[in-house]
């Protein structure tokens, strides 16, 4: 997608998510629902590909801004959703810039050691604070701890899920292709090489983490104002984990695959719920033949990586042959 | 200060039994350079092992016994070596020549698979088990006050036995030498006539023999991520920072818990890896790396 695909396609997303959202209370609530986990997921999706996929630094943490931009964003409208109901829409959008800038702030925290640590140190010490910054909410009373929180408005609607996430496309196309953003790019590709070119890689990680985490965060507002409960244990490490299988699934680098991978990723467990719930297939006696599936439903997902990453290491929808070398 | 004693003994043996855990990240990583997310399993496999050995080991042997103990660990520690042996040949081999990227991504694969295997009712089942006992148990407590229990000795001997056998091993025998040529550098040590996938197994068979042995000694499942914290921590690929990463968390962890909050010992290991990576980026006793363009 270069940097014109990306204009016509924000703006074309924008129209669309207005469309289906005059016709969103004609559709069924649980896909409904579905549909916002899927625009939160292709927010959090293409912000760890800023990270991972086009800037190359390996961050295990996503789950941690995550959580930042929820709990920040949850506090605020528990806080103030109730001064005016003409005002709602503005203390939602407070909410979520909110728990975007203050995700971004943790991310500059994450992107200073960065400076220091490269490949598997890096990785660890993202999981590490990602981690962390779980522990400390599990701690922290006045939002709940370990009991979790009650969001009091389910605010999250089909328009400003798939908004953001237009937006955050938008934005991380935009950025990666243009003048400025090649330096992502060259210092994925080789680290000394572009400093060498006198690009200050530093610069460019830290912005890198700080763009992505502000994403992150705004996804988190918008899960905790679509799930309205969250706790510490929903943002912890296999959270991180399911975001980086979906960069790595699309290709990284590759926004529209992604995309792709963020949407099938979404829709394989409730594809899988779908199947166990099969009654009766003509030929076969059994009912239920297929109830297996929900036992085995995470084995299923484990196994697909594994084969995944044995043939195809460069995505799903990757037509290049290998990124990261 | 007899508490801070006792604290410490207590931090100790949690130290040492991580520290057999963090061996088996380490070894992998001088030797392969990824981390091998699925070593917590092993341990956890080790375990589980241990379980469900007692009761049959216990028709031959008197089980709560010294003896008895040490056979249902030799033979846990023999099955959780060949299932790493396994896994090495299964998913990770075919991967040897890949981007490390994808080899990580395969590993954390792995280790979601055994774990969700293990969590499936048909298997072991998600419910919590109560670990038999297999060590005889008595408590020796000193004029001080200070109280020793007999798993606690045994955890010191065992941890100590392990580490001098595994340092006889790579120092002074010849698959040693092999696995620290390969560590320094594998092509040079593929010229030299050293059957590389040889060592390679027997690397993951010892790691995962000595995670085994740590997890019959815990008697209990931890997250696997705090051991790979201690490898990291003393310099990922040496052995002795393994060692001496392990004895630090397993101490501060246990002091942590008892002075100020246990809510917070998860965090606790963390906050202290970021806080060396920050100052001495390749760990404590890791040697630095240069890289040459």
């Amino acid at each position: 997608m270069n940097i014109r695909h990306a204009k016509t396609f924000f703006l074309g997303a924008l129209v669309l998510c207005f469309l289906v959202s005059l016709f969103a209370n004609q559709i069924n609530s649980y896909w409904l629902f579905i549909s916002y986990d899927i625009g939160i997921n292709i927010i959090l999706a293409v912000s760890l590909n800023l990270i991972n996929g086009y800037t190359g630094q390996f961050s295990l943490g996503h789950a941690g801004f995550m959580a930042v931009g929820a709990y920040t964003a949850a506090a605020i409208t528990n806080q103030f959703g109730e001064l005016n109901p003409y005002l709602s829409i503005a203390v939602f959008l407070g909410a979520l810039l909110a728990g975007g800038l203050l995700a971004a702030v943790a991310g500059l925290l994450v992107g200073i050691p960065t400076l220091r640590l490269r490949g598997d140190y890096l990785a660890i010490v993202t999981l590490g604070f990602g981690e962390i910054i779980r522990v400390v909410f599990q701690n922290m009373q006045s939002v709940g701890g370990a009991r979790g929180l009650s969001v009091m408005h389910g605010w999250t609607n089909f328009f400003w899920a798939f908004g953001f996430a237009a937006v955050t496309v938008y934005v991380v196309t935009a950025l990666v292709h243009s003048t400025y953003g090649r330096g992502f790019i060259a210092v994925r590709d080789d680290e000394v090489a572009a400093s060498a070119m006198g690009i200050s890689t530093t610069k460019y990680k830290v912005t890198a983490f700080v763009v992505g985490a502000f994403f992150a965060g705004i996804a988190g507002g918008l899960y905790a104002h679509s799930k309205q409960f969250i706790t510490p244990g929903g943002f912890n490490f296999m959270q991180s984990i399911a975001i980086v299988v979906m960069v790595i699934l699309g290709g990284m680098g590759n926004t529209i695959g992604v995309i792709i991978a963020a949407i099938l990723l979404t829709l394989l467990p409730e594809g899988l719920r779908a199947i166990a719930d099969i009654e009766h297939i003509p030929g076969i006696v059994t009912a239920h033949p297929f109830v297996w599936v929900s036992d085995t439903r995470m084995i299923i997902y484990s196994l697909l990586l594994i084969i995944l990453m044995l043939t195809r290491p460069q995505g799903l929808f990757s037509l290049r042959k290998s990124l990261s070398k | 200060m007899t508490e801070f004693l006792q604290q410490l003994i207590n931090g100790l043996a949690l130290g040492s039994i991580l520290a057999l855990i963090a061996l088996g990240y380490t070894m992998v990583y001088g030797i392969l350079r990824f981390i091998n997310f699925a070593h917590g399993d092993i341990f956890m496999l080790g375990a589980f092992a241990g379980f469900y050995l007692a009761p049959k080991v216990a028709m031959f042997l008197p089980m709560p016994s010294i003896g008895g103990g040490l056979a249902v660990m030799g033979i846990s520690m023999a099955i959780c070596a060949v299932v790493g042996i396994l896994i090495e040949k299964l998913a990770y081999r075919p991967l040897r020549r890949s981007p490390k990227l994808t080899v990580l991504i395969t590993a954390i694969g792995v280790s979601l698979l055994i774990e969700y295997t293990c969590q499936n009712d048909h298997v072991f089942g998600a419910a919590p088990k109560s670990f038999p006992t297999i060590f005889p148990e008595y408590h020796i407590t000193q004029l001080s006050g200070l109280s020793l229990n007999s798993n606690q000795i045994i955890v010191f001997a065992v941890t100590l036995i392990l580490l001098l056998a595994l340092r006889f091993i790579v120092l002074k025998t010849k698959i040693g030498m092999a696995m620290r040529a390969l560590s320094f550098n594998p092509e040079a040590a593929a010229l030299m006539g050293i059957n590389t996938d040889i060592v390679i197994s027997f690397t993951f068979g010892l790691g995962s023999a000595l995670a085994a042995a740590a997890g019959i000694l815990l008697m209990g499942v931890l997250p696997g991520l705090k051991a790979f914290v201690a490898a990291v921590l003393g310099g990922i690929g040496n052995l002795p920072g393994a060692a001496l990463g392990g004895v630090i968390i397993g101490v501060t962890e246990t002091l942590v818990a008892g002075y100020i909050s246990s809510t917070y010992r998860d965090a606790i290991a963390f906050g202290i890896l970021i806080i060396i990576l920050l100052v001495k980026p390749s760990g404590l006793l890791g040697k630095k790396e240069i890289e040459k363009v």
